[in-house]
């Protein structure tokens, strides 16, 4: 822990962005006792309690802390990837004040014993918060549905089987019946393996230039429309966990668009990266989903825009020289992105393709109301989970740099603008960049 | 005796990964650097020096014959000392990676590294983290850059010029380097190139790269100057790309009759090794149309030619 002392403090003189209700004023934000007391032009000015930390903030955004969605921590059982700690330090550098771990760990997190481990292994080493999302089915083999009820109970937000899908129909359909009764939220990854074959990136000219075998994005609409159907069939509360296309967006517009109580996210990677960025097989930009088109990436971001695809998420996956380093179709898919999801972001509100306020709610307040939540909001009385962020300042990725155990950005050596610089989470600075 | 060849043609680059980049200019002057040693390969005396001194590294993840055996061939008559090294998947999966092998390698001081691997863009890594010059013969469904090389040597010494012929390239365009390289190195030289296969077996996105596109071989075949078939590795019944051997022989295999819708002096190709009775029929294979031999011959020449015009550009050379 950085700075363990729990004065109160003013960010003051700020445009304060709070997405969960269309504010946006320039003002001060006091945080006392963990929890955001009031945000509101002239609190300094009125005088603060003695013993508050004023930070002067002309010229910077304050937010509430980022949530991200989609996360691959290797704890447990892949430490030397990522643990619990490195990526709440990551987390802490890209303004992340809540990560949504994925249950595709070693053992997968498939039972109340080891969502408990997680909790608990992340209250002593991680200084951002940890919610994990379990297995949707025993040992992510989608097969037998897990204790969703138990689960629940012990701490889990929501149901994945993280980077897998699905394929037994049946299975889903029953899963989600079932999930309903407690309210639980499924989140699928949406594509059909038997599709995806052999393919490594974007079915198109640019895999056949490069001799890599496609994957079309029909493996995702197929999957996709067929949970749609079952959705409309059993009501569950569902969510697609990673769309890519445009296809896919037209499918989630007519499920949303008959009252399904369906939503999805989008991977900073897939709204500001496209397929040419793979370039000279550039490993770091394999992921699964692969990288669309640009024509995909322009329509993510309209919608994302429109509120059509909820939220962005990080998708951060540590994957490390041996996983990596290897011809493009033998490397592992993923990329990290707890710290970079934030000023990635940033790039699509300085070409003007999206606004602050809606960068800002699809990474803290809609992923809080769809996993039930408290942050995601600067409320009076909302916990301090607050970033402040200099939306210009530009700077050049070092991946040394990163406190990431593995480097495997997509934006390695890329010209960013904006970055984080204070990071507080239940009312502590766990991060100042200086 | 050693004749200094009288084309002086320098690649100007380290490595030679692919056709993709090369201008018109370079491939004229590898074609031509070739020509010489086509007449050198048939003399007695075949020995040339300008490699001398020279160790050039001939390291296959991939199993060959043909290739590697012209390879060697190319590099002993120019002089260099050559060593092979085939690397078995089964090798590699005691965990040594690409990129160890490329440095172990690299620390023996090689001159040049002539690399193929099953994975496309293996070449390319490897080159990345290496200091000799890198020949890729053979990448994945990349690229095969010399193949190309001498089937354009190949038909430039049969039909006087490339400019303007119609070369139809028939079977698994989807998974085939050789296809890539021809299609890229033909397009450049102002041939018009047609592909011809089953829609299983062509990539999405090919219409992109400046070809025909003809599913029957009727269609495929009318008019062309040259016939250029691929291997169909059998595995490819397996992944449901096309049913059986002997319904892909009957709607793609060459036989004497779909030649026969090409010109009458259409000549025929195969990059080998030949499935005969699979994409080609022993007939046609063996034929008078045939140029499958001569293309073994010139692939020799072609990688001296390659070796060649590397070394000149080798420090201290």
């Amino acid at each position: 822990m950085m700075l363990s002392d729990r004065r109160p403090i003013l960010l003051a003189n700020a445009r304060i962005v709070d997405p969960s209700r269309d504010f946006d004023i320039r003002g001060d934000l006091l945080i006392a006792d963990g929890i955001v007391r009031e945000a509101k032009k002239g609190i300094g000015a009125a005088g603060v309690p003695e013993g508050t930390e004023v930070v002067d903030c002309r010229g910077m955004i304050v937010a509430p802390g980022l949530i991200d969605m989609r996360a691959f921590i290797g704890e447990p059982g892949a430490g030397h990837r990522e643990t619990l700690a490195s990526a709440s330090q990551a987390a802490a550098a890209g303004g992340v004040t809540t990560i949504i771990c994925q249950p595709d760990t070693s053992p997968a997190i498939d039972d109340p014993a080891t969502v408990d481990f997680v909790l608990r292994r992340a209250r002593d080493t991680a200084i951002v918060h940890v919610h994990p999302m379990a297995a949707l089915t025993k040992g992510l083999e989608g097969m037998e549905m897990t204790e969703i009820g138990l689960l629940k109970a012990a701490g889990a937000v929501a149901f994945t089987d993280g980077e897998k899908s699905v394929t037994n129909a049946q299975v889903m359909r029953r899963a989600l019946t079932y999930a309903r009764d407690f309210d639980a939220l499924i989140v699928h990854h949406t594509e059909d393996p038997n599709l995806v074959g052999d393919g490594v990136m974007n079915e198109g000219e640019f895999a056949a230039r490069l001799g890599l075998l496609g994957i079309p994005k029909a493996a995702e609409t197929v999957m996709l429309e067929r949970d749609l159907r079952l959705v409309a069939l059993t009501g569950g509360r569902y969510h697609a966990a990673s769309v890519t296309c445009a296809e896919s967006l037209e499918v989630l517009r007519r499920a949303k668009d008959s009252g399904l109580a369906v939503t999805a996210s989008a991977s900073i990677n897939h709204a500001t990266l496209n397929e040419i960025d793979i370039g000279p097989y550039r490993t770091f930009l394999k992921v699964a989903p692969p990288l669309r088109a640009e024509e995909d990436r322009k329509a993510l971001v309209a919608a994302l825009g429109a509120g059509l695809v909820d939220v962005i998420m990080s998708d951060h996956n540590p994957q490390d020289v041996e996983t990596k380093r290897l011809p493009f179709a033998e490397a592992a898919p993923g990329a990290i992105g707890l710290e970079t999801m934030l000023t990635a972001g940033l790039r699509l509100v300085h070409s003007g393709e999206l606004d602050l306020v809606t960068l800002l709610r699809a990474m803290s307040t809609r992923p809080a109301e769809l996993l039930g939540l408290p942050g995601g909001t600067l409320k009076n009385g909302a916990p301090a989970d607050v970033i402040v962020i200099d939306p210009d300042m530009p700077w050049l990725l070092d991946p040394a740099e990163l406190k990431s155990k593995c480097k495997n950005t997509p934006f390695d050596e890329a010209r960013l603008q904006g970055r984080v610089l204070r990071t507080i989470v239940a009312g502590r600075t766990v991060y100042e960049y200086l | 005796m050693n004749i200094a060849p009288k084309s002086s043609f320098v690649l100007n680059r380290p490595h030679l990964l692919g056709i993709e980049g090369l201008s018109r200019e370079e491939i004229f002057g590898l074609l031509d650097l070739a020509e010489e040693f086509v007449a050198l390969n048939r003399q007695i005396e075949k020995k040339r020096t300008s490699l001398r001194g020279r160790t050039q590294i001939n390291l296959f993840f991939e199993a060959s014959t043909r290739t590697q055996s012209s390879f060697e061939l190319a590099g002993k008559r120019l002089g260099a000392d050559v060593m092979n090294m085939s690397v078995g998947a089964s090798a590699m999966r005691k965990g040594e990676t690409l990129v160890d092998t490329a440095i172990t390698l690299n620390a023996m001081h090689p001159d040049i590294l002539v690399v193929r691997h099953h994975a496309s863009g293996a070449v390319e890594l490897l080159a990345n983290k290496v200091d000799c010059s890198v020949i890729n013969a053979g990448d994945g469904a990349h690229e095969h850059p010399t193949q190309a090389l001498l089937d354009a040597l190949t038909i430039r010494r049969n039909k006087g010029a490339i400019e303007g012929l119609t070369v139809a390239i028939c079977g698994d365009i989807m998974h085939s380097r050789v296809a890539r390289s021809n299609i890229i190195l033909l397009n450049a030289l102002g041939a018009r190139v047609r592909v011809v296969a089953p829609s299983t077996l062509l990539p999405a996105g090919i219409e992109r790269f400046g070809v025909e596109v003809a599913r029957d071989m009727r269609e495929g075949l009318a008019g062309a100057d040259i016939v250029m078939m691929l291997r169909l590795q059998r595995e490819r019944m397996n992944g449901s790309y096309v049913p059986s051997v002997s319904e892909y022989f009957h709607y793609f295999g060459l036989d004497e009759k779909k030649l026969a819708y090409a010109k009458p002096d259409a000549l025929v190709m195969h990059p080998g090794p030949m499935n005969r009775g699979v994409e080609i029929d022993t007939i046609v294979a063996d034929g008078a149309q045939s140029l499958i031999r001569e293309q073994v011959e010139m692939g020799v020449a072609v990688r001296m030619a390659v070796l060649e015009a590397l070394s000149r550009n080798l420090p201290n050379a």
